[in-house]
């Protein structure tokens, strides 16, 4: 037991903590707040205090607990919305009212609930880490597969009938080389400890989210890692909030890391109401929250971070694919910042500490497609998307860069596609994904045929434009010659009629892989009939007034069961017009 | 708090620098708690405690450190936090910066004694802010709808009218449907007399005065006292809005001003600043004011916040609007070549946002076309200032018949819809239909933004 000598802000020190362990988690003063121990040198320990100190004094009291920062993995995640630390907010609320007061000690599972349990295993068999020995039917979206932690191997000597148990009821007896160990629902991992499986493998599924710009242009895998900067008001959250609803992930975790409340809040009123479009069951049924909002405790976005991963890593585990969302990361580096500030540790680049790259990319190298433990060779995956929030926009800062140079997408912002209302506003000559090869094959395998070309296609007409535009810029519209304005006709298609997707619209917010590539490819074919008309002599300003422009516009707000039809139906009028147009000018 | 630790006395000041001080072998000093300072001539002082040491405490001392000396200067450790004494009597009062009356009128009788920090609000017990909120100015309320329990800075720069807008906001305001009006608390740091004054005197004016409480920092009062400033308001404001169900309004002018008293005692510290010289934790201490906006569950009340923030060098990528801007639900920006231009009020729509409008508008709040029309407004003036740009290099003459259509719409658009009087109060159906009239100067196939069921029932041309 140590004694406080120094506070300041949320960071402690204190002596006489000979005994104490790196990233232990101690309980500070006399209210006892929640630390954890982040640096030590000799009976002398700096904690980060999850909480509020003020009030807080030197001479006070610092207890040990012997435990690493953790949390507790077993049913009952789902559906919750959690702070930084793991603790359940609804929980806290109905013991300190609207607002979040000090000290509160609460269980992140539920103790009380009980679960319906059925064994897998039976007496006498052998198991291994990883190995399901039962399941409990979490969500109506989510089975819970119950694992033998890391660590455990042996034989089942008791195992629980089915029936209902609480987390904490013993449901399965193993033998293992050192003795028995008891398995409950649930159990503890610490949060800065990756959890172990058996290999990486390389991410070649697409993550889909219905986001046109996303699953067509700069697409994330399954198991991948991508990075969203943006100004203020450019579009992350709402992005987030759309990987959150649409993507095909079974679980999602959203990480709110010094943001704003109102938008956890948004989810929490949302989600129950909104139906996933596999399943047509409620989205939150599938979803965690974590928010330590931006008024909340600084030191406690670090372990929101933490926290999420490795629950992440725990529905990885048992074979599901799930996606993280954490916004923002530039929130937690400030926090890295301010700590590392107090500590008086020599700052590196714009204030930030020196090991401000290697966490960030401890962090999204937690994100891969794996063989999980346990002898069924499964496969699961964990995909990471990490907001950054870089100051003024300008993307030379040491966060975005440090990001950058980790994930192997970059959906980049653009504060002036935001103002002019092209949403979702990123940027699509500055963007790139890595993936795009390795997820070709199942474009073209389950989707069809030619994607990339028709993809690759699309964008090289949006090179073009810009490079058109610089001209216009100089010289204005009318010196470029019609097959030049027929690019700027169909990059304007693309552009207005493709990339831009209100998020707010009942249809337009989610798109299928199927329609984005029917509706890329008539786009394209427009574009090829439009070319072919201007070398005949068409006129490219009669083109884009033709009428069949108004129903390629429309494309995207046809429903998906009357999709297909529609399309047709665009194709069949754009020949007859493009033809009537040819025709007309062959006359006069 | 029992009473001998409570009042620890000390005269042990062994170093004064800037705005903190530092008092040696003291015991049992808690961090963040309040304390009391007297000078050698008499002058009482407040302070808080920044950093608390074994035998040793550092010190922020909100009027200023002039005067204290390290021999005779008394020190005293109240062992609280800084707490503001509330109740109803505030309203109709004006209080300086650290929460004393200067309206020659009675002490407060305090209802209650509240930590002027606060608490953060539990995410779970937020309710979304759905409520429009008609502010009578169109590019407000068409454009950029502000909600109930919102919180909508105003971006402005040295001399633009964002006092103005702001008073005819407060003046305007009001739920549709409801006959209650907003109670008003206003928190000015470091702005000067005469600017109060103007916010005072049309409080007066307009008869709202019984339902405002001011607490007044100016620009001559000590720059620290600026750090209370806002907290004191927002905790009348949590006062009102979560205890006496009351609809609450903050406004706080300027916020630049509180920023740069947190770079000064940032610099006092040695501290290692962030960007331009400001506080790493800038972000975080900014949250702490402007999160405390919102509507909470089982609460009738709500906390509204419109800060006023002067950009500077008209530079929205200062730390001080872009950090605001992170937290905040959006911003109204107000724009220098507009006012030169002798707009009033000179909202520039394009950088400006309501992230909190989808869910305050359109059927059954404002009117089922709000949102479409607002977008096509967007792209069109958009648009036409794109054009403008061209055509300052181009000329007019490269321009096709459609792009002159943009043009003459910018130029409307901005004479017609963004103008209005100073005491014009335009309703929400008014300000849509001067949008409509503006857009049916298009031709009607570029009005894609807008359902067609929406165009036969509102175009001018089918409203015959
Ligand atoms: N896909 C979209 N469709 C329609 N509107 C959008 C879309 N994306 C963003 N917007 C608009 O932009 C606004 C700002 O977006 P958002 O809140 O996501 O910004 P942000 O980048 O998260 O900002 P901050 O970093 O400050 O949190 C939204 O409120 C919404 O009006």
């Amino acid at each position: 037991m140590g004694r406080i000598i120094k506070v300041s802000g949320p960071v402690v020190v204190a002596e006489g903590m000979r005994g104490s362990m790196m990233y232990e988690v101690v309980r500070v003063g006399e209210e006892r707040l929640m630390g954890e121990i982040i640096e030590l040198e000799g009976d002398r320990a700096t904690i980060q205090v999850y909480e509020e100190t003020a009030g807080v004094k030197p001479g006070e009291r610092v207890e040990g607990t012997g435990a690493q920062l953790s949390v507790e993995l077993g049913p009952g995640i789902l559906k919750q919305m959690y702070d930084g630390v793991q603790r359940p907010l609804e929980v806290i609320r109905s013991e300190t009212g609207v607002f979040i007061k000090r000290g509160v000690d609460v269980p992140s599972l539920d103790r009380s609930k009980k679960w319906s349990f059925t064994p897998l295993v039976k007496k006498g068999e052998e198991v291994e880490a990883g190995d399901f020995i039962g399941e409990v039917p979490e969500t109506e979206l989510i089975n819970h597969r119950v694992m033998v932690p890391p660590g455990v191997r042996g034989e089942i000597v008791e195992i629980a009938d089915a029936g209902e148990y609480t987390v904490e009821d013993t449901i399965a007896v193993v033998k293992t080389p050192e003795g028995e160990r008891e398995l409950k629902l649930m159990h503890r991992w610490p949060v800065r400890a990756a959890r172990p499986f058996r290999e990486k493998l390389p991410p070649q599924e697409p993550l889909l989210s219905g986001q046109r710009i996303i699953d067509t242009f700069f697409p994330v895998a399954k198991g991948g890692t991508a990075s969203i900067p943006g100004p203020f008001g450019a579009g992350k959250t709402v992005m987030g909030h759309q990987l959150a609803k649409w993507c095909d992930a079974d679980v999602f975790i959203y990480i709110g890391c010094g943001e704003r409340g109102n938008e956890m809040t948004e989810v929490l009123e949302e989600f129950p109401h909104l139906e996933d479009p596999k399943t047509g069951k409620p989205l939150m049924e599938r979803t965690v929250l974590i928010a330590n909002t931006s008024n909340m405790p600084v030191a406690a976005r670090d372990a929101s971070v933490y926290t999420g991963i490795t629950l992440g890593e725990y529905y990885r585990d048992m074979g599901y694919s799930v996606a993280l969302m954490a916004d923002s990361t530039s929130r937690w580096a400030e926090a890295m910042r301010e700590i590392s500030g107090r500590l008086e540790e020599m700052p590196g680049e714009e204030g930030y500490p020196a090991y401000l790259a290697s966490r960030l990319a401890n962090f999204y190298e937690r994100a891969g497609k794996v063989v999980t433990l346990g002898r069924d060779s499964r496969i699961g995956s964990l995909t990471v998307v990490g907001a950054v929030s870089p100051p003024g926009g300008d993307f030379s800062e040491p966060v975005t860069q440090n990001t950058l140079r980790i994930t192997k997408v970059f959906w980049a912002l653009d504060a002036s596609l935001a103002d002019r209302r092209h949403f979702p506003a990123i940027n699509w000559l500055r963007s790139y994904s890595l993936y795009l090869d390795d997820i070709s094959r199942w474009w073209e395998e389950e989707i069809g045929r030619g994607w990339l070309e028709l993809r690759n296609r699309a964008m090289a007409l949006l090179q073009k434009e810009a490079e058109l535009q610089e001209i216009v810029q100089l010289v204005g519209p009318d010196a470029l010659p019609e097959k030049e304005r027929v690019v700027l006709e169909g990059a304007r298609i693309i552009r207005e009629d493709f990339l831009q997707q209100n998020a707010f619209h009942d249809v337009d917010t989610y798109c299928s892989a199927r329609k984005q590539y029917l509706m890329l490819k008539v786009m394209l074919e427009f574009y090829e009939l439009a070319s072919d008309a201007v070398a005949n002599g068409a006129r490219a300003k009669d083109i884009a007034e033709l009428e069949v422009r108004d129903d390629i516009a429309r494309l995207k707000y046809v429903p998906e069961q009357e999709f297909e039809k529609a399309v047709e139906e665009v194709r069949k009028k754009m020949k007859t017009q493009i033809n009537a147009l040819l025709a007309s000018q062959e006359v006069s | 708090m029992p009473a001998g630790i409570a009042l620890r006395e000390y005269t042990s000041v062994t170093e004064v620098s800037g705005p903190l001080m530092v008092v040696e072998g003291v015991e049992g000093v808690g961090y963040g708690e309040l304390v009391e300072i007297e000078t050698p001539d008499g002058e009482k002082r407040r302070g808080q405690v920044l950093e608390a040491h074994l035998g040793k405490a550092v010190v922020q001392v909100f009027e200023g450190t002039r005067g204290i000396d390290t021999s005779s200067t008394k020190v005293r450790f109240t062992g609280e936090t800084v707490k503001l004494g509330v109740s109803m009597d505030m309203l109709g009062r004006i209080f300086d910066g650290t929460g004393k009356p200067i309206d020659k009128g009675p002490e407060i009788i305090p209802e209650d004694e509240l930590d002027i920090h606060g608490y953060p609000i539990n995410p779970a017990s937020r309710q979304f802010p759905r409520d429009f909120i008609q502010t009578g100015i169109s590019t407000i309320d068409g454009m950029n709808t502000l909600v109930r329990g919102q919180k909508l800075p105003i971006f402005s720069g040295s001399g633009l009218p964002h006092n103005e807008l702001a008073a005819q906001i407060a003046r305007q305001a009001r739920v549709l449907g409801e006959e209650e009006e907003f109670a008003v608390v206003f928190g000015a740091m470091g702005i000067t007399y005469e600017e109060a004054s103007f916010f005072m005197k049309d409080f007066e004016r307009t008869g709202a005065l019984e339902k405002v409480t001011a607490f007044l920092n100016l620009a001559d009062d000590p720059a620290i006292e600026r750090i209370l400033t806002p907290r004191m308001a927002l905790t009348a404001a949590e006062y009102f809005a979560y205890e006496q169900d009351m609809h609450v309004l903050v406004i706080l002018t300027d916020m630049t001003n509180y920023c740069e008293s947190l770079r000064e005692i940032a610099a006092a510290r040695g501290e290692v600043p962030g960007r331009r010289g400001y506080p790493g934790y800038m972000y975080t201490d900014l949250a702490t004011i402007y999160e405390r906006a919102g509507r909470v569950s089982g609460a009738k009340g709500s906390i509204t916040q419109m800060p006023i923030l002067t950009m500077p060098d008209d530079d929205i990528t200062h730390p001080i609007p872009d950090l605001t801007g992170y937290i905040t639900e959006g911003q109204i920006v107000l724009s220098r070549e507009l006012f030169r231009k002798g707009i009033y009020p000179p909202v520039d729509v394009l950088p400006s946002l309501s992230r909190l409008m989808k869910g305050g508008i359109g059927e059954g709040r404002t009117r089922e076309d709000h949102a479409n029309v607002s977008d096509q407004l967007y792209s069109a003036y958009a648009e036409g200032r794109d054009l403008r740009d061209l055509v300052a290099v181009v000329g007019e003459e490269a321009l096709t018949d459609k792009d002159k259509k943009y043009l003459e719409f910018a130029d409307r658009f901005e004479r017609e819809f963004v103008t209005q009087g100073r005491d014009e109060d335009r309703d929400i159906e008014r300000t849509l239909e001067i949008g409509w009239d503006l857009l049916s100067l298009l031709p009607e196939r570029e009005l894609k933004r807008i359902k067609d069921e929406y165009i036969k029932k509102y175009h001018p041309k089918y409203r015959g």
